[in-house]
């Protein structure tokens, strides 16, 4: 597959998977609203793939070690920021910025 | 009304607006990295149009995922936004072509305006509910298209740009751990995750997502049978 058909073919399944969790509700969902099971994986699936994502994220940084240091420097200012001022913007902003500088100056490795 | 309206949709939309645009434009300028045209950003911002979405389609792009993957994994990222769906049921009265735009267009923020929105007036609710869906889509697709051009024409090194996508999950993380406040389902995950990165990082998102849904329904059932032991 060529890239431009890779590409397209990736953004019609994004739009689907992303459009089928907005309608499902509106379609069938409500009949098992209150159903434990659902509730249950509503709950804590959420949390989880957060942490998953994270990961994926990172994936090279932690299985290879490349930039391994910067990432956990920025990973720390994210956290921090944000505890403090709750507001994602700022966090994910300086994050990146502390992270770019740190790898393109070649700083921390 | 049509004038109040209309007037009340923008001044609503305002702070979506001030987000929109920079988040929009960042995904953009992380798109730009990619090396695709500056309107395939903006034809993600139309027709996929979720924020952790497209970051993350960005990230499976960089990372040649399949389609399968793409598919489970989007779902699963965006399986929140059911939960929004369900409570809207009652309170959403549009039909037809606007009742389906308006579900198509329910980002995390639009929703937190809708649920805002205290008129007791149908017909000016769906009018509004509307056109904040609208606008705010249009906030986004203009800062999607912005950063993804910005992106292709800026001098500075945009080396490292990537990094967003980390840290809008970890953000991500830290809010749900203020919303659940159960550090054992955190701390399961982290095991999860460096379990299936161990037996094939290539593979790792799809198996900690199996990995996951399995335990979680495991220790679910668990909890029924001895439920039904007790009672």
């Amino acid at each position: 597959m060529d890239t431009t058909a890779y590409l397209l073919s990736v953004i019609a399944v994004a739009a689907v998977a992303t459009f089928l969790t907005r309608a499902l509700p509106f379609l069938l969902l409500y009949r098992w609203a209150e159903h434990p099971m659902l509730k249950h994986l509503g709950r804590y699936l959420p949390p989880v793939l957060m942490v998953l994502l994270l990961m994926y994220a990172l994936k090279d940084a932690l299985v290879t070690g490349t930039q391994l240091l910067p990432s956990l420097a920025a990973l720390a200012v994210v956290t921090v920021l944000h505890l403090l001022l709750r507001n994602p913007l700022i966090s994910i902003l300086s994050g990146t910025g502390l992270f770019m500088f740190l790898t393109q100056t070649g700083l921390l490795g | 009304m049509n004038s109040e309206s209309n007037t009340s949709a923008l001044r609503l939309s305002l702070p979506v607006l001030f987000g929109y645009i920079p988040l929009g434009a960042a995904f953009g300028v992380m798109f730009s990295e990619l090396g695709y045209h500056w309107l395939y950003a903006t034809l993600m911002g139309v027709v996929i149009y979720a924020g952790a979405g497209q970051f993350l389609a960005v990230g499976l792009l960089a990372n040649h995922a399949g389609l399968v993957e793409v598919f489970v994994a989007t779902l699963l990222l965006n399986a929140r936004h059911m939960v929004y769906g369900l409570s809207l049921l009652s309170s959403l009265k549009l039909s037809g072509s606007r009742r389906w735009y308006l579900i198509y267009a329910l980002t995390d923020e639009t929703y937190s305006l809708l649920t805002m929105l205290r008129t007791s007036c149908e017909t000016l609710r769906s009018r509004l509910q509307f056109r904040i869906a609208a606008l705010n889509h249009l906030y986004w697709v203009m800062g999607c298209t912005l950063g993804a051009w910005v992106g292709g024409q800026i001098e500075f090194s945009t080396a490292g740009i990537e990094f967003t996508l980390p840290a809008l999950f970890l953000v991500l993380a830290i809010e749900q751990y203020r919303a659940v406040r159960r550090p054992r389902i955190f701390f399961l995950a982290l095991v999860i995750g460096a379990l299936a990165l161990l037996i094939s990082p290539d593979n790792m998102l799809m198996l900690s997502i199996a990995l996951a849904v399995s335990l979680l329904i495991m220790a679910k059932g668990g909890v029924e049978w001895t439920r039904l032991r007790i009672f």
